[in-house]
This record gives structure tokens, sequence and C-alpha cells, in this order.
């Protein structure tokens, strides 16, 4: 058994045992949903229907639907995938890197926060879906042997580097994510009185017994998916910002992409990670394990990675500058000082400038102020992503195609849909699944568990 | 007893299992398996279990990905139906392989990770449909036990290794 220096916070707050651990975890997945989750539930299912109207509305009219025109041909299909894809980042980020630095604060948050970047990868893997036009020919991004003399899909072009990218990270994600869950559906299963719900987690449970071998091959396989998710994380974000910046577009093709759109990633991410958790933990009562220092560690990762993205943006702008290039140098004036400056204005506030209070550590431990500024990284970060799609599309090379983007009807109601789908499978899960890493926080409880700690000093 | 029935130990902390586990080895006894629901560290030297080998195929899986990613670019791109396309010339596959590098690792990952993930479900037979094996629906709550075939253990009667077992500090003492 590991001891832990006393100077080390408790990760599981009270007087809990193993027994305890699983009562806890267990209660909302046995127990009645209250009122909140109902009303919570409908709402999201209410916007949730609202957005696929919109989407098959999209499919049967065509984009053209959409605000769309021929100088802003991309705007918030992209801006949505990307923000998505961006948020799907935090899940594996805190399951496998964390895993590898042995972070035990990632055991209370690492079911969730992977939960959430699997629907959120679904979001963002709808945009190009519908973007394609007509879906039913989506399987043309595939190299498949076609009837045209086998005319294959272009390897050289970075969004066929995303179909592959996103499709690998959804589904390493997903079995990452399900291998982790077996051992806790076992014990779902094996506490289940009622019939219906014993066969149905028996069946999720894949007759999982527990045996010594068994859990030696799944901690060697959660090490080795760890060490390959963690490239993995940083790979999909930087194929997703290429998708620009091979472009010869003024304010996308700069090689400083990459490494600010993973730390973008993992800032919304953690954002995101931010918001549900607060609402998780308060709705299902877990404030046991998941604590104040566990708000306060992601809001350390948020401070790092806003900070990170705060100097790629003030890089871009001196790079404009320094480069010489009349075309790069309007890009970036016309962000700041043109018509959308009110989106820029945004984006600077909410990701660079609010998270800097969380220096003050008492800010840092509030969970009303961590929750207000997860919602305002959320924000920001949508309009990065608006301000680099939409302003370095808008004004392009010749000056009569200066036009502005106006969102439809239909544009909004696909962004708002997927935010409530993605509702509507989080909050399923939460009544479902284990919300919390129930094997692993039973390892940890010995070494970081509160009571055990007071006893060993 | 009757034959095939296999004796088991129930502990309500994997430390006393450990120590248990310990005795029961010192005495001779083959212990052939543990029901735990988290995992114990360490058990699997005390007990005679060989460390997984998943690695190693995990790694075998990556390089076929990785091979059949560099064998289908070059096929494709290269021999079966060459564009030029964005400047990247594909004369030769050298000349063009930057632009396959992304795919490269992508696919490198994708089958180590599925292939590892398969054999995981298949070593340890845990697939959908399957039943479970543990002895006691509490192993995945927060009990333990000790799993030891009598078969393989005939220098002691049945009723002395439960007695052994007992000296150890199990809650319960059960044959399955």
């Amino acid at each position: 058994m590991h001891k832990e220096s006393e100077i080390r916070y408790p990760l599981i707050i009270g007087d809990k045992t193993y027994h305890q651990i699983t009562e806890d975890v267990c209660a909302p997945v046995e127990g009645r949903a209250n009122k909140l989750w109902y009303v919570c539930f409908t709402i999201a299912v209410v916007v949730a229907l609202w957005g696929l109207g919109c989407i098959m509305y999209t499919i049967g009219r065509g984009i053209g639907v959409w605000g769309l025109n021929t100088t802003v041909m991309w705007a918030w299909d992209i801006t949505n995938f990307v923000w998505w894809v961006g948020i799907g980042h935090a899940g594996t980020l805190i399951s496998a890197v964390l895993l590898l630095f042995r972070q035990k604060w990632r055991m209370a948050i690492n079911r969730s926060a992977e939960a959430m970047t699997i629907f959120a990868v679904m979001m963002a893997a709808l945009f190009p879906g519908i973007h394609m036009g007509r879906i039913w020919m989506a399987y043309w991004v595939l190299p498949l042997p076609n009837q045209y003399g086998s005319l294959w899909v272009n390897f050289n072009s970075p969004l066929l580097w995303d179909v592959f990218a996103i499709s690998t990270y959804f589904s390493v994600s997903l079995v990452f994510w399900y291998i982790g869950l077996i051992p806790d559906f076992a014990t779902i299963r094996d506490r289940a009185t009622r019939i219906i719900p014993k066969s149905i987690y028996s069946i999720l449970a894949f007759g999982w017994s527990g045996k010594a071998k068994q859990w030696i091959r799944f901690e060697e396989v959660s090490l080795v998916l760890a060490g390959l998710a963690t490239p993995l994380v940083f790979s999909v974000h930087s194929i997703v910002s290429m998708d620009f910046a091979t472009s010869v577009v003024p304010g996308w093709h700069t090689t400083i992409f990459p490494p600010y759109f993973v730390a973008g990633a993992i800032f919304s991410g953690f954002a995101m990670v931010q918001t549900l958790l607060i609402i998780v933990r308060k709705v299902v009562s877990l404030e046991s394990y998941i604590t104040r220092k566990h708000i306060e560690s992601m809001n350390i990762v948020i401070v790092i990675t806003g900070s990170m993205v705060g100097i790629a943006y003030l890089t871009e702008l001196f790079i404009a500058w320094y480069s010489g290039v009349e075309f790069e140098q309007y890009a970036f004036l016309n962000r700041a000082t043109g018509p959308y400056w009110w989106a820029y204005a945004m984006m600077m506030t909410c990701n660079v400038l609010t998270p800097l209070i969380y220096f003050v550590e008492k800010v840092r431990k509030s969970i009303v102020i961590s929750f207000i500024i997860s919602i305002f990284v959320n924000i920001g970060m949508w309009f990065e992503r608006f301000v680099i799609i939409v302003t370095s599309l808008h004004r392009d090379h010749i000056p009569s195609n200066w036009t502005m983007f106006h969102p439809t009807f239909v544009d909004i109601g696909i962004f708002i849909g997927t935010i409530g789908i993605f509702f509507v499978l989080f909050l399923l899960y939460a009544r479902t699944f284990p919300v919390l890493a129930l094997n692993e926080l039973k390892s940890i409880l010995k070494s970081s568990g509160d009571n055990y700690k007071k006893q060993q000093h | 007893m009757s034959v095939g029935k296999k004796i088991y130990g129930l502990y309500n902390d994997d430390a006393i299992l450990i120590e248990g586990a310990k005795v029961v080895v010192a005495k001779g006894i083959k212990v052939s398996d543990t029901y735990s629901p988290f995992p114990i560290h360490g058990i699997e030297r005390i007990i005679g279990i060989k460390w997984t080998r998943i690695a190693i195929c995990a790694f075998m899986y990556g390089i076929t990905g990785l091979a059949l990613a560099i064998l289908g670019m070059y096929y494709m791109m290269i021999v079966d139906w060459p564009m030029y396309i964005g400047g990247k010339p594909n004369n030769y596959f050298l000349q063009n392989m930057p632009s396959f590098v992304p795919i490269m690792f992508e696919f490198t990952v994708l089958c180590a990770a599925h292939g590892m993930a398969l054999t995981y479900f298949l070593r340890n037979w845990t697939l959908p449909g399957v039943s479970a094996k543990n002895p006691h629906p509490r192993t995945t709550d927060d009990h333990f036990a000790m799993e030891i075939d009598p078969s393989e253990n005939t220098s002691m009667s049945v009723e002395e290794i439960q007695n052994l077992l007992k000296e150890t500090g199990t809650v319960e003492v059960f044959e399955k």
C-alpha cells in the first residue's frame, strides 16, 4: 500500500469505505430521477428535436438554406465542428495524459469527461456530414474501390486526414471508455435485484469476474491505450488546424496553428468538463468525490492553456506585422477593427482576460465563480473559431466580393440543436452509467481517502 | 464434497487477502485465482500469475497498421491513379510521403488500439452474453475472494484447506 504525504489534499472526503463508494455511485443509477432531472431532460429533448428538424430541413432543401454565400462559404458549420471537436479533447486528455503522469485526481472526473468527449465528437462529426449536402454519399470519404475505375480519395488533403483523425479518435476514445466501464457495470449487475436491469447490465458487463489475471490485463491495456491516446489527442486537433493552415488564405496560413489549436482545445474541453461536473456533483450528490481540490486543479489547467491561447493570439498579430505581407496584415487589422470587431473583442475578453483571475487562489477555489468562468470560456472559444473562419473569409482579395455573414434560423437551429442532443445524451448517461470510475476510486481510497490519511498521521 | 467444486475464502479487505495468500502459499497450497473489485497490486507475484504480454500484441498490431497504411497510400496515390495536387509532387513515394504522415500515424494508432482491445476481450473472455464467474456478488463491491482448487492440492484434505483459510482472517469460507 502506498503512503502519501500529509500535505497532499485528500481526494475522497468523509468517512468512506469501499462499500460506501459503491453505494454513493450506484445511487443515481438504482434510484429514481428527481424533478430537476425531468425538467432538464424535457428542455433538452425539445431543443434537440428542433435541431433535428433543422437538420432534416437542410438535408431536404440543400445547404442553400444556410446563410453561406460565395465569399463566406464556410461559417457556422465549421465553427461548430471545430468547437465540438475542441470540447471533445478534455476527456481523453484527462484519462490518458493524466494517467501517464499518475495524477490521482483524474479518477473522479475521467468517466464523465470521456462521456463528454464521445458525445461532443458525435456532435462534431454531424457538421461535415450535413455540409456535404448529400449525406447519403458520406461514405465517399473512405478509400473504397468504385465504379470510376477506382478513383481514390485524395490523401494529400487535410480534409481527408481529418476523416481518419476524427474516426480514429472517436473509436479509440469509445473503446478506452468502455473498457473502463466494464468492471463498474459488473458492480451494478451484481447489485441489481430486478430482472430487467440485471439482464441489461449483465450484457453490458461482458461477463466480467474481476479475476487477478483480468485485472493485470486491464491495467496494462489502460496504460498502453493511454500511451496511444496521448499523441492522438495532440494529432487530432493539429490536423483540424491544418484544414485551415495548409490553405493560402491570409489569417489561416500560419505555422502556429497546430499548437495553438491544441492548447485551445484543451482549454475549451476543460471548461466544458467544469460546466458539466459542477452541475453533476450537486445533482447526484457526489461532492465528497468531486471536491474543491478537483475543481481547483481543473482551473489551473484552464488558466495555463488560456494563457497559451493568449500568447498565440499575440504571436499571430506580431508575425502578421513582422512578415511584411500586407494581405496578412490586413487580415489581422480587419479582425480587430473591422465590422467583426465585436466578435474579436468577445474572444479576447472571454479567453484571455477572464481566466486570468484564476491566479487568485480564493477565486480558483470558488465553485460559483468557476462555473461562471467556464461558461465564459465556452462562449469565448466558440467566438475564436468564428473569428478565425468568418473574418478571414468575408473580405477576400477582390473588394467587390466583400460581404458579411448572416446566419439563418437553420444555422442557429442546428447549433442550438446539437447542444440539446448533447445534453440529452449526457443526462441519459448520468442516470444509467456509473458516473465515477468505481474501481479506480476504490484503489486510491487507502492512500488518498480523508479517513485513511487521518489514521496514518 | 462433490468433484469439481472449488474452495473460496472471502475477505473484507485487500490487505488481509494479501497476507492470507502469503500464508496459504507458504504452506505449499496453490491459489488458482483471486476475485476483487479493483486491481490488487502485487498479488500476481504472490500467487504466481505471469504478467500479461498484451502490450507486445499492441506493438505488433501497430506495426501492421503502419505497413498497411504505407502500402495502401502507395498503391492508391502513386501506382493506381497518380494525381499532382496542391504542389505536392508524386513521382515516387518518398516525394509524396510528408503528406501521408498524418494518416500513417492515425492508422497505426487505430490498428494498435482496436487490435489490442479485441485481444483483451478474447483473452479475458469478456464478451456480450458471457456469464460472470465471480463466486460471490460482493466481490465486485467490497469483498475479495481467494480460489483454491482441491484437485490441484492433494497434499491437504478439503477440511484442512478450509481450516487454514479460516485462520487467515476470512469472513466466510465456502465451496462452489
